[in-house]
């Protein structure tokens, strides 16, 4: 049934008809998944959250969270059964011969030992006697091997000393060094900027290469995805639902769940509008006994309704749908759906906001120098940069929450004063700022319709019904139906989320909205369809946006301007196609050649030439 | 292209994943923990016995009818006191007033914790210190020297004797309060409402308390155990309520001597309120766990599918 199967030949790992249960619950979590795994190459399993990635990437390890046990099915490596492993076995099996990277570096590092430590321990646990010991060279090798500069400083430094990058890159050192056969890597680069996720992919698919590893690779990007996979495995609601070479199944995606995926994935070249997925994957429990996807799909059919099975298909792919060509023959209307580049003739003109010499500091680390702009009404203005480059303490300065800083902002031709509590009200009311993480930036106490009552209240004096009018109406201008008001943020989903925040921000009716990286804790269907709403709202409430992102194709998607950042200084501005078509400064053709992209054109190196 | 496609269902699934927000469900959850149900039905004993003494006792407590430390004998199953007077009939006298001073001290000295606490991590710096600073001066007396000083200086009265059982609460809690409180602060919804100018004590009550409310939650049961060993303490010492009315911890003192003649008359005011406080102790010891998702029934209760991926 697999690939290596019909080759006849023994896989590196064979994962055969895996379930996972939750106990309590008595229902599968995932649904009968196989696959395998060669030496030396890459597997990629995607899917929005929830899908049962993770859980099937933790399975490989003999291992199933609280509350889950792994309830049927093999997992094989090397010939041996990894589910029936004693605690001895799997306490070598886990860390030696096969590793695992977790997705958040700040977490799985101990925070109260120097990282030399804990790279050490590694081999005390793992080596026989006589080499548990390790020398400081064999140290430094490993940290020089994933692209660690200064090796002394960080074999001495505590985790929280590292930059993001640099502990994911201690975790990838971790995981290789005592040359696993099998690196599960979950999620490795997630909340990483671009150029950062472009060295660890790089040095986590030079290490597979050279020492023949096989790697699981867990994401919901698919560009990422794209990048370092030669193998795609496409999950939906706990089961695979398309399985192949990725040049295969990203370049011409059969499932229609694949070509969801993939076009909400922002394009490098065109600037078009980004799709999202509608509706939401259906709980564990409550699954439809046909195809899980068949309520969200665009090409349903009454077959969709009895169980579907994975069917080969041309070059070894398997793909679990009744189409027989997948969706390929009926593209949905909306693929060629070019976004028009100007904003039509009554778009208010002028400038919003300038910005003359700001710099800001934290401490004594100056973090934003003499940075100048204007912002033109109605417009959209994309501020990228890596993490560290000053671009979120910019904002925050604009919006008064940082207060260190000198030159001068004006709004509307008054200028502002830096402290928050010396800005007039009306100030205050019409910038308002979108947290990266709609998880955190909203009360969990609070109801949605109390969330967005406590702004009108207090910058307006208006009646209950005339407030519970501007709140209905916002919340279907950020398409969210009225019985939302009276859930709690942790019963909706992260995209709903960030959809309250935007009403919250919405309903004061700001003239300047300051979306700080407002997608990067989405998923990436989810990220489009947010993205599009923002896009959306911004041509129909004549709003002028300040985007900061450090997602490139993202600014293509609805930036009118660009200013890319590096190391607190703009190095580059102009209009989104053309910074991005032609760009000058050296840094800004870094992170283009970095951001990772869905393109099999053949052009990019690496991604399709293995 | 948005969630409006969503189903009813397809709602409801995402209603059931909502993690425990409010007070009640904490509660609730505790309780049907095996730990919870057990600390509960041990305080509802012990409280059942003290609301309804006073009801079901025949007699007078300050009367006697016996000999002192008499044996127990048919009218009297616990026995005769060191005055002669019936045990059992001042057990069932002695439990209330106990336990409301507890519970008033409990509240006043949690009140003024939470409120310290919280303005302390609140607003930092200078207020900081001073507050943190003060609550270390008070809190290098042992909380029950402390009560006893008080009591001692201005004499026994009820309100004082709460008083001081609440001002050795304070810094306690205070400290508690804060590094919880510290946390809620730094959380992006707290900055987005100050992002609106909204006033400080404002953005402390509307947000911040409500963060904290379960860990005062916990500070109220553990502190109500504290205050009910402290009252009782200071009524065996002499400084709290005082003879001739019946309470649990004058009649440890005031029957100690009698120990080897009559046990009852020290045992069972002994046990009652070691009882209560064990009950108290192991109920609020579940509310702990289920808040931080130790026990299972939490885990199961917060959803089956896997948690919401918490980015950076």
């Amino acid at each position: 049934m697999t690939l290596a199967a019909a080759a006849g030949e023994q896989s590196l790992l064979a994962v055969e008809d895996l379930h996972v249960r939750a106990t309590r619950q008595r229902v599968d979590i995932v649904t009968g998944v196989s696959f395998t795994l060669e030496r030396g190459s890459v597997l990629g399993l995607v899917g929005e959250s929830g899908s049962g990635k993770t859980t099937t990437a933790l399975a490989v390890l003999g291992y199933a969270r609280r509350g889950l046990s792994i309830s049927g099915g093999t997992v094989s490596f090397q010939g041996r059964d990894v589910l029936s492993m004693s605690p001895g076995e799997l306490l070598d099996l886990r860390g030696g011969s096969i590793a695992y990277v977790a997705q958040d570096p700040a977490s799985a590092l101990n925070p109260a030992l120097k990282v030399g430590h804990q790279l050490a321990e590694v081999f005390r646990i793992h080596q026989p006697e006589g080499q548990k010991r390790i020398g400081s060279d064999r140290l430094a090798a490993l940290l020089t091997e994933v692209g660690l500069e200064h090796v002394p400083v960080v074999t001495e430094s505590y985790p929280h000393q590292l930059s993001g990058g640099q502990q994911q890159r201690v975790m990838v050192a971790m995981a290789f060094a005592c040359r696993p056969s099998v690196i599960v890597l979950d999620e490795p680069t997630t909340g990483l900027d671009v150029t950062t996720q472009r060295r660890v992919l790089d040095t986590v698919r030079s290490l597979c290469r050279s020492h023949g590893t096989g790697a699981i690779y867990v994401s919901h990007d698919l560009a990422v995805v794209a990048d370092i996979a030669d193998h795609v495995g496409v999950m939906y609601s706990g089961a695979m639902v398309e399985v192949g070479e990725a040049t295969q199944v990203l370049g011409n995606p059969s499932h229609p769940y694949t070509q969801a995926l993939l076009a909400a994935v922002p394009s490098h070249s065109r600037r078009e509008r980004l799709r999202g997925i509608g509706g939401l994957p259906p709980q564990p429990g409550q699954r439809p006994s046909g195809c899980a996807f068949a309520p969200r799909c665009g090409f349903v059919q009454p077959a969709c309704s009895e169980p579907v099975p994975l069917v080969a298909r041309e070059r070894g792919r398997l793909v679990r749908c009744v189409l027989p060509n997948g969706a390929e023959s009926a593209q949905p209307a909306a693929a060629a759906n070019e976004r028009s580049d100007d904003l039509g003739p009554d778009a208010e003109q002028g400038v919003i906001a300038t910005v003359r010499d700001l710099s800001a500091s934290y401490g004594t680390v100056e973090v934003v120098k003499d940075v100048t702009l204007s912002l033109n009404r109605s417009t959209c203005l994309a501020v990228v940069g890596e993490s560290g480059s000053g671009k979120t303490t910019f904002a925050r300065c604009l919006v008064g929450m940082h207060s260190r800083w000198h030159g001068e902002i004006t709004i509307d031709g008054r200028e502002l004063p830096a402290a928050l509590s010396r800005r007039s009200i009306d100030d205050v009311r019409r910038t308002q700022y979108i947290f990266q993480n709609p998880y955190g930036a909203l009360n969990p106490r609070r109801t949605v319709e109390q969330l967005l009552d406590q702004p009108l209240k207090h910058f307006f004096t208006l009646s209950g019904t005339e407030r519970g009018e501007r709140i209905g109406e916002t919340l279907a201008a950020v398409s969210l139906s009225g019985d939302m008001l009276d859930r709690y943020p942790g019963q909706l989903s992260g995209g709903e989320r960030q959809r309250v925040a935007i009403a919250r921000a919405l309903v004061v009716e700001p003239r300047l909205l300051i979306c700080d990286e407002v997608t990067s804790a989405l998923d990436v269907s989810v990220q489009a369809s947010v993205v599009e709403l923002l896009r959306a709202l911004q041509q129909s409430r004549r709003l002028t946006l300040l985007f900061i992102t450090h997602n490139l194709p993202l600014v293509r998607a609805i930036a009118d301007d660009v200013v890319v950042m590096s190391a607190g200084r703009i190095v580059e501005r102009g209009s989104a196609t053309d910074v991005l078509d032609r760009p000058q400064h050296e840094y800004t053709r870094e992170l283009i050649a970095n951001a990772p992209a869905v393109d099999f054109s053949g052009t990019r190196d690496g991604s399709t030439s293995r | 292209m948005n969630s409006l496609g969503l189903s009813k269902e397809a709602r409801l699934a995402v209603g059931r994943r909502a993690r425990g927000q409010n007070t009640l469900r904490l509660l609730r959850n505790a309780l049907r923990t095996p730990r919870g149900a057990t600390g509960a039905t041990l305080v509802a004993i012990v409280v059942l016995i003290a609301a309804l003494g006073p009801l079901l006792a025949s007699g007078s407590p300050t009367g006697s009818p016996g000999l002192p430390f008499e044996n127990p004998t048919e009218g009297a199953i616990f026995g005769y006191d060191e005055l002669g007077r019936d045990v059992l009939t001042r057990v069932l006298h002695g439990g209330w007033t106990l336990l409301l001073l507890a519970a008033a001290a409990t509240i006043v000295g949690v009140g003024a914790g939470t409120i310290v606490g919280v303005a302390a991590a609140y607003f930092k710096g200078l207020s900081d210190g001073v507050l943190m600073r003060t609550a270390d001066i008070v809190l290098a007396f042992p909380q029950l020297v402390l009560a006893l000083l008080l009591v001692s200086v201005a004499g026994p009265s009820v309100t004082l004797i709460v008083f001081a059982v609440a001002l050795a609460h304070t810094p306690q809690v205070a400290r508690v309060v804060r590094a919880a409180a510290l946390d809620v602060c730094e959380r992006d919804y707290v900055k987005a409402i100050e992002l609106f100018r909204i006033s400080s004590w404002r953005v402390i009550f509307g947000e911040v308390v409500p963060g904290v409310v379960s860990v005062i939650m916990v500070e109220l049961g553990l502190r109500l155990t504290y205050s009910i060993l402290v009252i009782a303490a200071l009524s065996f010492l002499g400084f709290g309520l005082q003879p001739p009315d019946p309470n649990w911890g004058l009649m440890v003192n005031e029957n100690r001597i009698g120990l080897s003649q009559n046990p009852w008359a020290l045992v069972v005011p002994a046990g009652l309120i070691a009882v209560l406080t064990i009950g108290m102790n192991t109920f609020t010891d579940a509310v702990a766990r289920v808040l931080l998702g130790v026990d299972e029934i939490a885990a199961t209760r917060a959803g089956m599918t896997t948690p919401t991926p918490e980015p950076k």
